[in-house]
């Protein structure tokens, strides 16, 4: 690691740690050394002036595709992690739905190995439930765990048999790994490609009803409680999925969840459009789930924000509405769109977004980071809550261009970003 | 003249504009009736007919309102064209556009193609039907077949039958039928009803019976019996039985009730063969007119501020 850093003169939010004060901290050797009020520097000690910008743990996101291996033309895991540090976020969790799969040690490995030589955040690799996704055979999941993996996961391919889900739930169990659900009722979202509702009626595109999600979420709950599996719920963005989690929480189920920036800042009239930058995988729904997620973030039924950053090219999505992938990338615009559409009209404080994208995302997966606490690996982001931003899709540093949000203007200016006190 | 490049639908479609292009149709339907139903508005311009489903008498009738008023007709056809070879659509309309086209009509099986299409060429696009959409110019020949025989559209009841679910027929109709200032009210099975359809000012009605009862207009959809294979109704002759159109039916229909159906019709199913060959039903004045209102919709697009009657007839 290289010498050491003074921040001066930032608000530092540390939820892990209860800190919300004008406080300096002095990164040495890569960890926190000190935090305090006006730090003396010395002379040898390089100072950073954050005055006017919050300081607070690096971001983690535990919902990303950096689609490594396999899918290059998308996103690569230089262009995924650059992206997000940009975005503030210091770690991130890959998901398996690679080609192939993450399903094995070989590609956990191959993972961590291209993180090491080309990689600018902290990779956690999360591991596919069932070999090649098909949900027949169990992956051996005590030697991924061992490989590097923090989760296994049936995401992009959610799992239709009960039974094998079960048997994933008690075998998971066993080996302490974090079960991650894309809850999913093919038989009712069945070919559909947005939500269903007034706009798909008008549209005359095929809708998704909110139940495919609910009875999916619902079987999950009573399997998890069952098995008193510890599950991590994806993308809740329907009102019936954050009451049934609301509901299983009060019961003690070992349950997390997560909400994408997407699903509390637009809604399905965003499709009218036809643009296939609004379609994704759950899709859009009304204000009134919108307000429910907000809720349920409020009074912690969902545990975190993450980002189900979905990389396509511009030639997979510049199609046809049904014709396009499902998912936008999101690691750049996720905390703009978490201050903007969460802190700024009061529905929740800055820190209490900070730990939604922090700390409790670190719990939810089990993995470190999310504190600032002294001695802890100094991941820090460092950003401007006021200055504001205009989104510029073809700026980004994610390979892949596909989201909606070109030309918002975004509060939450990213300053600076450090991994183990370096800047990224 | 139309002050806008294309026609998608009937959705965004102004009051004052479906009115424009109705009466220009009439106009056009008289030079239909001429020993030589031809004029030269559109010389030197050229159509471009895009057919991505299977089609007769839609793409026939755009080809035959473009060569009625002068203009020269391109056809590309899905089997034969690269779109077989993996091309997508925007290099298929950069392709076409650069042939120079005035204008592409274009039917789909995915709603929005022609939205998205639109966005990759200066040609005026006309929606011939996308997907489960929208078919604004069915919606206007429908329009013009009721005002035609009904003398008005505002104030009538009209009923629609049938799949409202995959029917881009009834989007463009509903929005016609209620911006011109009808009551419109739907029924079919409740597997093909789509959802919050309430919300565009139409009436739901459970029984057929219901729907029908004193309207001006009966207007009968076409069932495509592969819903029936894929489970969304039990058996064709149960829908024959709940939802088909006969003769004893339309007794409670206002006395002068006429019937439509924007073909081809399924003889025996949703219209009985004794209705089919009623006077009442006026299927075949609805073709006739559709060639009347694709002219109109030509000309208020393409023709620059000539009138349809200007210069000789040219053959």
């Amino acid at each position: 690691m290289n010498g050491n850093l003074l921040i001066k003169g930032g608000r530092l939010i540390d939820p892990a740690n209860g800190i919300d004060d004008q406080l300096d901290l002095l990164v040495q050797d890569g960890k926190v050394g000190r935090i305090g009020k006006d730090l003396p520097a010395a002379e040898s000690t390089e100072t950073m002036d954050a005055s006017g910008r919050v300081v607070c743990p690096g971001l983690i996101d535990v919902h990303v595709h950096l689609r490594v291996p396999g899918q290059e033309h998308k996103e690569t895991i230089a262009t995924g992690t650059l992206a997000a540090v940009r975005g503030g976020f210091t770690a991130v969790c890959c998901m398996p739905n690679t080609s192939p799969p993450l399903h094995s040690r070989a590609e956990i490995e191959h993972v961590l190995r291209r993180n090491q030589e080309e990689g600018h955040c902290r990779v956690y690799p999360v591991a596919a439930a069932s070999r090649d996704l098909k949900h027949e055979t169990l992956v051996e999941m005590a030697d991924v765990k061992e490989a590097g993996a923090v989760a296994v996961c049936d995401d992009a391919y959610p799992i239709q048999n009960p039974g094998f889900l079960r048997r994933m739930m008690y075998y998971a169990t066993m080996v302490d790994l974090p079960v991650v659900l894309h809850c999913e009722d093919k038989g009712l979202s069945d070919g559909g490609v947005m939500n269903e509702g007034y706009v798909a009626t008008l549209l005359g595109l095929k809708g998704i009803p909110r139940t495919s999600q609910e009875i999916a979420v619902s079987r999950s709950l009573r399997l998890a409680q069952e098995t008193n599996c510890r599950i991590h719920i994806q993308h809740v963005s329907t009102r019936g999925e954050v009451e049934l989690i609301q509901e299983a929480k009060s019961r003690g189920t070992r349950v997390t969840t997560e909400v994408c920036p997407h699903h509390f800042s637009m809604t399905d009239e965003a499709c009218i459009t036809y643009d296939s930058n609004t379609k994704m995988n759950p899709p859009l729904r009304t204000q009134d789930d919108v307000d429910a997620v907000i809720e349920g973030l409020k009074d912690g039924t969902i545990d975190c924000i993450a980002t189900d950053h979905a990389p396509h090219a511009l030639e997979e999505k510049e199609v046809e509405f049904d014709a396009a992938p499902f998912g936008i990338v999101g690691l750049e615009t996720a905390l703009g769109l978490s201050v903007c559409k969460l802190v700024d009209p009061g529905h929740l404080t800055l820190p209490e977004v900070i730990a939604k994208l922090t700390a409790e995302p670190a719990k939810c997966m089990g993995i470190p980071g999310g504190s600032l606490g002294l001695g802890d690996p100094a991941d820090i982001t460092i950003f401007n809550p006021n200055s504001r931003w205009t989104v510029d899709a073809g700026k980004l540093s994610s390979l892949s261009k596909n989201m909606p949000f070109h030309g918002w203007e975004l509060p939450a200016h990213i300053h600076a970003v450090l991994v183990e006190g370096s800047r990224v | 003249m139309l002050h806008r490049k294309d026609l998608l639908g009937l959705q965004e479609t102004s009051v004052e504009e479906i009115q424009l292009i109705l009466d220009t149709a009439e106009g056009m339907k008289q030079i239909l009736s001429r020993p030589i139903p031809k004029v030269p508005t559109l010389r030197g311009k050229t159509v471009c007919t895009l057919f991505y489903e299977a089609s007769t008498r839609t793409r026939t009738s755009f080809e035959g309102a473009a060569k009625a008023l002068g203009a020269d007709t391109m056809s590309l056809t899905v089997a034969a064209s690269s779109v077989t070879k993996g091309e997508t659509l925007k290099d298929t309309i950069l392709t076409v556009s650069s042939l120079g086209p005035h204008a592409i009509v274009m039917r789909h099986k995915m709603s929005g193609s022609p939205h998205f299409a639109a966005k990759y060429t200066k040609a005026h696009v006309i929606n011939a039907g996308d997907g489960c959409h929208e078919h604004p110019t069915q919606g206007l020949l429908d329009l013009f077949t009721v005002r035609e025989k009904k003398g008005r559209v505002e104030g009538l009841q009209i009923a629609i039958i049938g799949d409202i679910l995959h029917s881009r027929v009834a989007r463009s109709d509903i929005w016609g039928y209620t911006k011109m200032g009808a009551s419109v009210r739907l029924c079919g099975p409740s597997t093909l009803m789509p959802v919050e359809i309430e919300k565009t000012g139409v009436t739901v009605c459970r029984r057929i019976e219901e729907a029908i009862e004193g309207v001006d207009v009966v207007y009968m959809l076409r069932i495509q019996l592969e819903r029936q294979q894929a489970g969304l109704f039990p058996s064709v002759l149960e829908y024959a039985r709940l939802f088909g159109m006969n003769p004893k039916r339309l007794e409670l229909a206002a006395p002068e009730a006429i019937v439509m159906h924007p073909g081809p019709i399924n003889r025996g199913i949703e219209i009985s063969a004794e209705m089919a060959d009623s006077d009442r039903t006026v299927i075949l004045d609805q073709v006739t007119n559709g060639l009347a209102v694709r002219m109109a919709v030509l000309y208020l697009l393409l023709g620059g501020g000539a009138s349809p009657d200007e210069g000789t007839d040219e053959t």
